[in-house]
């Protein structure tokens, strides 16, 4: 016992990081969890991106070409999935990792070795999901949205270990968003306010919220479908008097609440970069805070609007066109806030600011077409089509992704000590608003023009379209592959940043010296 | 938010091996499943390690506590996170009910032919096919809309048994053993705080005892519907939803019941717990107290209506 506390002095003494591997297996620092977060999804990024390019190869002409329609299967669900999974949530939870303790003033998380966990799980369900693909029958081929009985009965052998990865996921999101919430609840520094806390912190109070009410109901809904499967129950299938439809419902009670887990965090950091550049306060902060629990509150009740061709009777269809076009209003607010935050404000546009007034603007394209997609009627028209696609990309990749790109131009002088190259970083953008609008843009047209998604051919009418949107693919691909060069040499060396990197940038994290020392506050900061 | 130094924490082993022995878990589980080789045995393997790991872990968190390292702020951490957790629990189950109340008020009456999405019948009927014939929208639906040819029909359901067999219906006996443990339960806990650890000890040991016996009775309700009723997973939505709400029910007992008996073990042997000081005990507690709320729930919606 007594051999246990003395060595528990004796690490608390010196505060550097273990030296080799073992600082990133046995770590319990928010930095280097938050690290370890960031460079996960960029793998998992890149790796569902190849799959991604498969994808758009194959579409690049009618025809089959290049893969076999079940490997196409299998590639888009797994394209999802790993996005979704990997690539966008633990982007976002390493950047609360090192953003949320620095914001508000705290030493690490609240629970340092469950933050541990949270992250370690991830490699492993990630290796348990990718596996599947060497499995006999092949890798999930239902789509990332798994809809029974094509997740059930007619589901590839390997489906028990995807439900079994789903599950390990869950567990490490629910952990990750129990430590960010204790985090924000308990260790903010005297005198930080709820509405005082920075809007990043409080876009991740939220999705945390969110995160631990639908995690669970997932993990319920991957386990009917493993009991279905395996044990004899009968929840997704009408012989024994279940329905297929309830899957849909369990489905996406949890789909639309996570589309908000993927975009909220998106809010407070552009929030941030546009106060920042445009060197003024940001405009409305209490009504961004309301904006972002109303559109978390209404994510409960929207969720049918992704089933209306399924067959509902008339009062839901109704009722769930209201409610989703409801949330156009909160979603509103925050664009005219951020567009009022830049109104006469000495703007410069480095880097983040072009990423963030690039998210200001794809995302609201894409909320619009998802406007449309609300109305009941017109849905009907463009359900399960390429506009889908075109849609959800644009919330997603202008959206979510442009803003972690964004936060990592933003905040990497922070993180390293460097500034990166700012004409890299530039041009790294404008390669990728350039292949990200030829990418998605031409997919509204072809959808209106009714081109089912999740097909590997198609009619010849949609080839001219397609073939300028594999391009734009590519295009925006490898960029992706140059900004990993551009982070790899910022972090390598470049020119040393201050400590406020940002001429207008304001908040606790600017305080501290750059790169950020490894244990930020051992003592609370003041917040007046 | 309280003044002074701040608490920094060590690295540690433990979570790495959490992770690793959840993997062994998943791999084995899948293995066994699918019947690849191996399988259970990686799943004994990960069921081991995780076993250890969570003990080690859990050790080292109340030897922290008893040398004092963990700040005031800590412990406050402690009873978030532990909410938090209850919460998630609360939404688990919150999937299954939702599915219940689906079938019951959706999927069920339409594969009757009644309702605004009623299955077309007469339809189903030209078409040569008597599949859906005869299926009543009744609860508990003991038929299956398949009138057996996929799923199994059972011969009886575990439904309120007319006041005359009250006495013999199990799930009454066990509200009233849950409720009773909440009591007890309650009862140690103001043995607690009043500074009688005799009171806590037998209290809380009343609570574990009623704990196994509700676990019991419901290993010999589940024993009655497969051997008697012919209630099994198989039997359709009354048989699925049945047993997976009872299941994990039964489940999250069975870790509560854990949960309560690490306490005892900790109280009894190791004198743990101060009048002021016992979060480890109100944790699991809580969980307790969570798992007998699902069980009204259940009694309700799953029994009774």
């Amino acid at each position: 016992m007594s051999a246990v506390i003395e060595n528990h002095h004796n690490e608390h003494d010196h505060h550097g990081p273990a030296k080799g591997l073992k600082r990133w297996f046995y770590t319990t620092n928010h930095k280097d969890i938050g690290t370890l977060y960031l460079w996960f999804s960029f793998a998992m990024f890149l790796i569902g991106g190849a799959m991604a390019m498969i994808i758009r190869a194959e579409l690049f002409q009618p025809g089959m070409q290049i893969v076999e329609p079940e490997f196409y299967n299998q590639m888009i669900t797994l394209h999802g999935l790993i996005m979704i999974f990997g690539g966008v949530m633990p982007a976002f939870v390493g950047l609360a990792n090192w953003l949320v303790p620095m914001m508000i003033g705290a030493p690490d998380m609240a629970l340092p070795r469950m933050n541990n966990l949270s992250f370690w799980i991830l490699p492993f369900a990630f290796f348990v999901l990718l596996s599947s693909l060497f499995m006999e029958g092949g890798a999930p081929n239902f789509g990332w949205t798994f809809y029974a009985p094509l997740s059930t009965t007619y589901a590839p052998p390997s489906t028990t270990f995807f439900i079994f990865s789903v599950h390990i996921m869950g567990a490490s999101s629910i952990m990750g968003s129990i430590n960010v919430i204790v985090t924000i609840m308990n260790m903010r520094a005297p005198g930080m306010g709820l509405m005082k806390m920075p809007l990043f912190v409080w876009s991740w109070l939220i999705t945390a919220y969110l995160l631990i009410a639908v995690m669970p109901v997932l993990a319920g809904a991957v386990t009917m479908m493993l009991m279905d499967i395996h044990f004899g129950t009968s929840f997704f299938n009408a012989a024994g008097g279940g329905d297929p439809v309830l899957f849909q419902h369990i489905f996406w009670f949890f789909g639309h609440p996570e589309v908000y887990i993927m975009i909220l965090p998106a809010f407070g950091i552009v929030s941030h970069i546009i106060e920042t550049f445009s060197r003024k306060q940001l405009f409305g902060y209490s009504s961004m805070v309301w904006a972002m629990l109303s559109i978390a509150i209404l994510s409960f009740v929207v969720w049918a609007h992704h089933m209306f061709t399924v067959g509902m009777p008339l009062a839901a269809e109704l009722f769930f066109m209201w409610s989703t076009m409801l949330i156009a209003v909160p979603t509103g607010v925050k664009v005219f806030n951020w567009i009022a935050t830049m109104f006469k404000g000495s703007i410069t546009f480095e880097t983040p600011m072009l990423f963030a007034c690039a998210f200001v603007v794809l995302f609201t394209l894409g909320g619009f077409s998802g406007l449309m997609l609300a109305i009941t009627p017109a849905d009907f028209q463009y359900h399960d089509t390429y506009f889908v696609v075109a849609h959800f990309h644009y919330v997603l990749v202008p959206g979510a992704i442009f803003s972690i790109m964004a936060a990592v131009y933003y905040w990497i002088p922070k993180w390293t000590g460097n500034m990166y190259d700012e004409r890299l970083g530039r041009l790294h953008f404008w390669l990728s608003f350039i292949g990200v609008n030829v990418t998605f843009f031409p997919q509204h047209f072809i959808g209106l023009a009714g081109m089912p998604r999740r097909v590997p051919d198609y009619a010849l009418q949609f080839a001219d379209w397609n073939m300028v949107s594999t391009a734009g693919a590519f295009l925006f691909g490898f960029s992706q592959v140059f900004f990993l060069f551009i982070v790899v040499k910022t972090v390598m060396g470049g020119k040393q940043a201050t400590d406020q990197v940002w001429e207008g940038a304001r908040g606790l994290e600017w305080t501290v010296d750059s790169p950020a020392p490894y244990h930020t506050f051992s003592v609370p900061p003041k917040v007046s | 938010m309280s003044g002074g130094n701040y608490y920094v924490p060590d690295s540690s082993r433990y979570p790495i091996f959490a992770a690793t022995s959840l993997f062994f878990l998943v791999m084995g589980a899948g293995g066994t499943i699918n019947g690849t080789d191996n399988g259970t045995t990686v799943l004994y393997l990960g069921f081991i390690c995780m076993t250890l790991t969570m003990f080690f872990w859990f050790r080292t968190v109340v030897q922290e506590h008893l040398a004092g390292l963990d700040s005031a702020q800590l412990k406050k951490s402690y009873v978030f996170g532990m909410a938090w957790f209850i919460f998630s629990e609360v939404m688990f189950f919150a999937a299954f009910f939702g599915a219940l109340f689906y079938v019951r008020t959706f999927a069920v009456p339409w594969l009757a032919g009644e309702g605004e999405k009623g299955a077309p019948i007469e339809f189903v009927q030209e078409m040569g096919v008597d599949f859906w014939t005869g299926f009543e929208n009744t609860w508990p639906v003991i038929a299956t809309p398949d009138n057996g040819s996929e799923y199994e029909i059972a011969d009886k359901t575990m439904a309120f048994p007319g006041w005359s067999n009250v006495l013999a219906w199990l799930p009454l006996w066990n509200t009233i053993i849950l409720l009773s443990s909440s009591v007890t339960v309650h009862f140690a806990h103001l043995g607690l705080k009043n500074g009688s650890r005799k009171s806590f000890n037998r209290w809380l040991g009343a609570t574990v005892g009623l704990a196994v016996i509700f676990l019991g009775l419901q290993a010999a309700e589940y024993y009655e519907a497969y051997a008697h009723y012919g209630l099994t997973l198989n039997s359709g939505i009354y048989g699925s939803t049945f047993f997976m709400l009872t299941g994990f029910h039964g489940f999250h007992v069975f870790l509560g019941c854990c949960m309560l008996s690490v306490m005892l073990v900790r109280s009894v042997f190791f004198n743990h717990f101060e009048t002021h000081d016992h979060f480890g005990f109100e944790a699991a507690s809580w969980y307790w107290h969570f798992v007998d709320v699902v069980w009204v729930m259940l009694f309700f919606f799953v029994y009774i209506i």
